[in-house]
């Protein structure tokens, strides 16, 4: 008889089997020693005194009271394939576990046989609602190894992009927040607003997303005719539709009832656990690398650094929001100040020449052959670039042994490290609330798994 | 380039270091207590923590006094008050590369060392939950050390169910 052929209870067992993560799921209380069940109770410190101490665990149950339930990889609140195991005591979470990797595709690997010019291609398919803060960070790292200048219109234009994309990131997060609450119409506004970014987006670099648009040197192209018209228009349109959202949702009271006060987490823990962007500044920690550590020119625009008091689901959520009309801000600083200028650096080691100087110049055509095929050299040596993403701090730890291919490139994802915030969120809280904190510290799985 | 706080252990060997503000190399001694003392001094924040592994690069620019292992774990750390980064690699070792744990002082390492142990093997005494992350628990080997090609190892799919 075809196993398939047999019901599905008969099969519990080869179900369990074939599901099971091993050691990497949730355990009953039982086989878990007292270190992890500390972290997983999210235990990871007490706010008093900053001293850590995972054994001190408050919530003593046996394990026939609990339920270890299993939420995701499909379910679609999770955004992606993000697999979380639960301990529910009746409705409330008593544990949970962040359960990663079902996007693992390996790009930290591919990265090492992929040249520094490729390599874009392949970051920015990391965080896929920014990749620009990606294709950035990659390529800052790479200038810094090879001491190469860029262009004062290539860092506009890439501080430009990369406001822009952050403005389509967190209205990305405030439709899937919105649906995730059963506000479905912000899910609606949210990417109807976002297609504008994109289709600029698709002018610009000739695709919406995964552009490989900011590269080591410049940009890949110059900005299409008329994109101060474009740019103009899109500021206007979010910046006026913002008000909109706060409308809609920000003094809603069923919005305010799942989101305010719920899931707050303290600057300390925060800190403790590595998490960075909008979950750090709801605590109250002003800190923003554009701000603390500027990069490109932003010591040249003015903005605000939004910060938040309470560290709640609506932080959080004010946060993303008044960040894009921040973020609206520089844009249109950008569009004012855009210099004239090359979009990319001229240095012939770096950049292939015009299509047209191939013609006529013997060097064009072994810089250009030198390039495409055996890409250029980077000196050997280690650094670590980090960029403000729309998630937090994105870094890249690039080693080069001086051959054509990173040595070993690091990716320090945000979304990975604020992932382990979750359990120490979900603490205590409802299931439906649960939800709400899944969304609001809004992980990207494709970065998180890399 | 900024020097070591006071209480850091003695004998930790540093230098300057590209876009940071220093690079400590101590042993895997006092890995820990450099770390502990770094903390104490302010840097409340464990940005990253990653491996790479040297076996095709052994020849690699390190100050003298540090012997070079296959194996290297990096760690960056963040002062927020004082806006300064420091980077400490410690040559993990060449076999069996093992360090301290991180995680009971800055707990957001947890997730890291465990990336790190899946992707490289190396182990980390005092972690709590040293398991795979990223790759399946049945996983063999370590799939981003240099020995491990890409493409030696066939597809580990599960067994398709079979026609109805």
């Amino acid at each position: 008889m075809n196993d398939s052929n047999v019901r599905v209870t008969d099969r519990l067992e080869r179900l369990t089997v074939e599901t099971s993560e091993g050691a990497q799921g949730l355990m009953s209380r039982s086989e878990t020693s007292v270190d992890e069940l500390g972290r997983e109770l999210g235990a990871v410190l007490r706010a008093n005194d900053l001293t850590l101490d995972p054994k001190d665990v408050d919530v003593e149950r046996r394990d026939d009271e609990t339920m270890v339930i299993n939420m995701g990889p499909a379910h679609p609140s999770t955004h992606g394939v993000l697999r979380l195991m639960l301990e529910l005591d009746g409705e409330f979470v008593l544990r949970s576990k962040p359960i990663i990797g079902y996007l693992h595709t390996g790009m930290e690997k591919t990265a090492e046989v992929l040249t520094y010019a490729q390599g874009g291609t392949n970051v920015t398919r990391m965080d896929y609602l920014s990749p620009i803060a990606n294709e950035l960070g990659y390529s800052m790292a790479i200038e810094k190894l090879l001491g190469l200048d860029v262009p004062p219109r290539a860092t506009w234009i890439r501080m430009m992009m990369a406001e822009l994309n952050r403005v389509a990131s967190h209205l990305v997060w405030l439709a899937t927040n919105g649906m995730d609450l059963g506000a479905t119409s912000m899910m609606i506004y949210g990417f109807r607003e976002r297609e504008l970014i994109l289709a600029f987006f698709e002018k610009t670099a000739g695709l919406r997303m995964n552009l490989n648009y900011v590269r080591p040197g410049g940009v890949a192209a110059d900005l299409p005719d008329g994109w101060e018209d474009d740019v103009t228009v899109i500021c206007d349109t979010v910046h006026e539709r913002t008000f909109e959202y706060d409308e809609l949702l920000t003094g809603q009271p069923i919005f305010r009832n799942r989101m305010v006060g719920v899931a707050p987490i303290t600057a300390e823990e925060a800190l403790a656990l590595g998490v960075t962007g909008p979950i750090l500044r709801s605590t109250g920690v002003p800190w923003d690398l554009r701000r603390a550590t500027p990069y490109l020119f932003y010591d040249r625009v003015d903005f605000d650094v939004i910060v938040g008091t309470y560290g709640d689901n609506f932080d959080r959520y004010s946060i993303r929001l008044n960040e894009i009309r921040e973020s609206i801000r520089i844009v249109r600083q950008c569009v004012t100040n855009m210099p004239r200028g090359d979009y990319r650096s001229q240095d012939p080691k770096v950049t292939p020449p015009p299509r047209a100087r191939i013609d006529e110049s013997m060097e064009a055509l072994i810089h250009h052959f030198k390039l495409f095929t055996e890409g250029f050299h980077v000196p050997a040596g280690e650094v670590y670039s980090a960029v403000e993403s729309p998630r937090g701090e994105l870094g890249c730890y690039l080693v080069s042994d001086g051959g054509a291919t990173p040595y070993r490139l690091h990716v320090r994802a945000p979304s990975f490290v604020n992932l382990q915030a979750v359990p120490l969120l979900m603490r205590g809280g409802s299931f439906s609330d649960a939800i709400t904190v899944i969304s609001s510290v809004d992980p990207i799985m494709g970065e998180v798994d890399r | 380039m900024i020097s070591l706080p006071p209480k850091a252990p003695p004998g930790v060997v540093t230098s300057d270091a590209l876009a940071c503000d220093l690079a400590c190399f101590p042993t895997r001694e006092r890995y820990r207590d450099l770390i502990g003392a770094l903390r104490e001094d302010d840097f409340e924040m464990c940005v990253d923590l990653c491996a790479v592994d040297y076996l095709a690069f052994p020849h690699r620019a390190l100050p003298e006094g540090v012997v070079a292992t296959r194996f290297e774990v990096v760690v960056n750390l963040l002062s927020l008050s004082k806006v300064q980064r420091v980077r400490v690699r410690v040559q993990a070792g060449d076999e069996s590369p093992r360090v301290d744990s991180l995680f009971d002082l800055y707990p957001g390492t947890e997730a890291m060392e465990r990336e790190a142990f899946d992707l490289f093997g190396v182990l980390f005494d005092g972690h709590p939950d040293l398991t795979r992350i990223l790759m399946p628990e049945e996983w063999e080997g370590h799939p981003l050390r240099k020995d491990y090609a890409v493409g030696r190892v066939p597809v580990q799919f599960k067994s398709s169910p079979g026609p109805r």
